[in-house]
């Protein structure tokens, strides 16, 4: 799996951070999203749909199957 | 559960067909949606496709092949007409019987109206692409606006046709607006934001009705008969769930379809997103939210009790919503409405930069931060969750450095 953020999508919610806090992260200043794990780990995998499907700004795709 | 339905391609329908596939449901899935786009993000149509910085292309929420995967019979264009819940059966507006094992209501809500703005040019409500790009070809420099409601809409309008040089003037009802949403503090900070924008921004304003001459609108007459000239006027009052499809179906409807709190609504049935009214069990209250977080976290919700009758769980969210009015960035945690007292545990409201604390009861229920960085937001959020007691909370708060 590989995920992509877009930042310029990115509200600052932090939701993705409170579901797969080792995957995401957000800058300090104004909240934007901070990816800490490009390609993460299987087991963490159903952590991060959960987070892209929840994200209100629609920023974090994910390519399966990589 | 072979055939599930979900009525509403909005964010809520979409996300719970997500989550139903995610979970390994192999079955039938139709989504039914009213308008003729693919399921699309609402949030920017009042920020960036107004503004015109994104174009209406950037709005899909998933793509073209992520859609396809999902396996769905979407029936998109074609409007829910009726319920038989007996007979396990919706009705839609091509004359098509839709029957399901297992059906999600997530239609949504609509624009308020005023009476008689119906096809009149220049009168415009805001909850579609559709109503987005009508409305962003019309704010021009020098154009007049008259927005009625100030709301979280009407507010987030007012602040990016400032932006585009369009002359502003925005009426509420009562005396501070937001009031209801985010308290009094808040309202009364953001009206002071509003007019140092160049927003005439009038509180207590009555409004007779909307006048206009060869179906083109001129202005708005307020209670007291004066009226107010206007190229264009937003009317942003509020809106009203989509539920006119179910009623003589025999669901509980009181503004919003009403749902446990397992966001159920009678056996096999669910509500998700704007248009339910559930229990939340974290707060002790029926609550309606419409807000874009909720609608993805009670369709994830929805699809795990729908799959797992003998296993439901409670949906116990801490609600969540944002707003970007000029270059602030408005964010909340929590249930703001009908609380006791707010209280600023950070910051400085004259800095518009702060944190605000709602207590309702002994009890922490929200906190509103304009220009703090996100993450302070956070441990609130997480006590709000542990539903801390208001001292303990506020003494926390004090001892940060």
């Amino acid at each position: 799996m590989k995920v992509i953020v877009d930042e310029a999508k990115c509200c600052g919610a932090g939701q993705c951070v409170l579901i797969a806090p080792e995957v995401f992260d957000q800058r300090d200043e104004d909240g934007i999203v901070v990816l800490l794990e490009p390609e993460p780990a299987e087991d963490r995998h159903s952590a991060v749909r959960e987070a892209a499907a929840v994200c209100p700004g629609a920023a974090i795709q994910l390519a399966e199957g990589s | 559960m072979n055939r599930v339905l979900i009525v509403g391609a909005s964010a809520g329908g979409l996300i719970t067909a997500e989550a139903l596939r995610r979970a390994g449901y192999r079955g039938a899935l139709t989504l039914v949606g009213d308008e003729p786009h693919p399921p699309y993000d609402r949030p920017p149509l009042s920020k960036q496709i107004l503004t015109g910085e994104w174009e209406p292309g950037r709005l899909p929420l998933r793509r073209d092949d992520d859609i396809e995967a999902l396996g769905l019979d979407l029936r998109l264009g074609v409007a829910a007409t009726g319920l038989d819940v007996a007979g396990r059966a919706v009705e839609l507006a091509d004359g098509a019987r839709v029957p399901y094992d297992g059906l999600v209501v997530a239609t949504g809500v609509r624009s308020r109206r005023l009476p008689g703005s119906e096809g009149v040019t220049g009168i415009h409500t805001l909850r579609t692409l559709d109503d987005a790009l009508t409305l962003k070809d019309r704010l021009r420099p020098g154009r007049r606006l008259v927005i009625v409601g100030a709301g979280f809409v009407g507010a987030e309008v007012a602040a990016v046709a400032r932006g585009l040089g369009v002359a502003v003037t925005m009426l509420e009802a009562g005396p501070v607006p937001m009031a209801q949403a985010v308290g009094e503090q808040a309202g009364r900070f953001l009206a002071q934001v509003h007019r140092d924008h160049g927003v005439d921004l009038r509180t207590g304003a009555a409004v007779r009705e909307v006048v206009g001459a060869g179906g083109a609108v001129s202005g708005v007459r307020l209670g007291d008969g004066t009226v107010l000239p206007a190229d264009d006027v937003l009317v942003a009052i509020g809106s009203v769930p989509n539920t006119g499809w179910l009623e003589g179906s025999g669901l509980p409807l009181a503004d919003g379809l009403v749902c446990d709190e397992f966001s159920a609504a009678a056996p096999g049935v669910y509500g998700a997103g704007d248009v339910a009214r559930w229990h939340n069990p974290l707060f002790g209250t029926a609550m309606r939210l419409e807000h874009r977080t909720n609608a993805a976290e009670q369709g994830m919700a929805v699809a795990r009790n729908l799959l797992s009758p003998e296993a439901r769980r409670p949906f116990a969210p801490v609600p969540y919503f944002w707003s970007d009015q000029y270059d602030m960035k408005i964010q909340a945690y929590g249930h703001l409405r009908g609380h006791d007292e707010a209280v600023v545990v950070d910051g400085d409201i004259a800095q518009r930069r702060f944190l605000l604390a709602y207590r309702t009861d002994e009890r922490l229920t929200g906190v509103l931060s304009v220009g703090m960085p996100p993450k302070t937001l956070r441990a609130w959020r997480a006590m709000i969750a542990a539903g801390a007691a208001w001292a303990h909370a506020v003494s926390t708060a004090a001892a940060r450095p």
